[in-house]
């Protein structure tokens, strides 16, 4: 079974540039209605850590989910 | 949830840079190589210049110094001089290492002491406007140039190599994780190391040069860095627009600390 993974999004300290919905190769983020982002597909994240590698404002934490964290 | 690097910050997110600012993902970068280094907090010394990258010694959680205009180098020579142990990171902006500290850079990189060079190149002065600054490429476009630059840009890897530096590498902020490495091997390397961090400033820069986005910048930089392997199979013209990327150029050369203590001794010897 593939594995999962939990995207933890600090949307406080977000300034909406939109690198990580760019960078993000499987959709998971999207854009909220003021311009920052949101998780939309958490099912889809493969926890290649683009967006916590180039988020200029440290707001992800991308963790492989626990078993019973479903 | 804390994510690994976060000790190395004070805590007083956010900071102060533009939506997209490329010094954001350096910063992290340098957090998290300094985790893989795992130097105690208390033996790494931060000196930064002035600009917008150098705001960066007021966030992290080191001794930090925030020095004046170009004289990073010199306040971190000092610094290494009187306390060996110390690893001693210094963190400056394209203007600041290539024109207003354009002298104490290829001085430093002359003496070969110990410490760690990082310059972030923007291609741009932020802080004060977007005026155009001695990395700007030429044919881009900056408030002080709004029909293209004619200057020919430094080539700061080959200026760091000339002028004595014996690590000199080059990375990007598209290309972080590689950033983290080179910052790694950079600091282990003994001898004075400089490691370029080609960065976006999407504000003044990317503007001015049909790059609205930050995310524009960042494809930017995926589409035009080659690495110094696949650049040594490729010709000059191919070359002209790309920037390379990867270690360029290493080697050993006597240590300005070592030798300090060798004609400290003899001095001693002599009385």
């Amino acid at each position: 079974m593939a594995k999962k993974f939990k995207v933890d999004l600090n949307q406080k300290t977000c300034k909406a540039c939109g690198i990580c919905m760019a960078l993000c190769p499987k959709g998971v983020l999207g854009k909220r209605h003021d311009g920052k982002a949101e998780v939309v597909d958490e099912a889809a994240c493969i926890g290649c850590q683009n967006c916590s590698v180039h988020c200029p404002d440290f707001c992800f934490v991308v963790k492989e989910a626990a078993a019973d964290d479903k | 949830m804390e994510a690994v690097y976060e000790k190395y910050f004070r805590g007083n997110l956010p900071h102060i840079w533009c939506p997209g600012c490329g010094n954001g993902i350096v910063m992290s970068a340098i957090a998290r190589a300094l985790d893989k280094l795992n130097y105690p907090q208390d033996d790494v010394l931060f000196i930064s210049g002035i600009g917008c990258s150098s705001r960066m010694s007021g966030y992290m959680d080191l001794n930090t110094v925030h020095t004046a205009h170009g004289r990073a180098l010199a306040f971190a020579t000092g610094a290494k001089v009187c306390e060996p142990r110390l690893h001693v990171f210094v963190l400056m902006g394209d203007g600041d290492a290539a024109a207003i500290g354009g002298n104490h850079f290829i001085h430093a990189c002359r003496r070969n002491i110990d410490m760690t060079a990082i310059v972030i190149n923007n291609s741009i002065y932020g802080m004060t406007g977007g005026q155009f600054s001695p990395l700007t490429p030429t044919g881009k476009r900056a408030t002080t140039a709004p029909y293209g630059s004619i200057d020919r840009a430094f080539n700061l890897v080959a200026l760091a190599e000339g002028a004595g530096a014996t690590y000199v590498a080059r990375g990007d902020v598209f290309h972080a994780v590689q950033l983290t490495n080179l910052i790694v091997e950079a600091a282990e390397h003994k001898g004075f190391s400089v490691v370029e961090a080609v960065s976006t400033c999407p504000v003044s820069f990317g503007r001015y040069n049909d790059m609205p986005e930050p995310a524009d910048m960042m494809l930017w930089l995926r589409d035009n860095t080659v690495t110094v392997q696949q650049a040594a199979k490729m010709s000059e013209e191919e070359l002209a627009d790309k920037i390379i990327i990867g270690k360029h150029y290493e080697t050993e050369a006597v240590e300005y600390g070592d030798e300090m203590a060798r004609l400290l001794a003899r001095a001693k010897e002599a009385e």
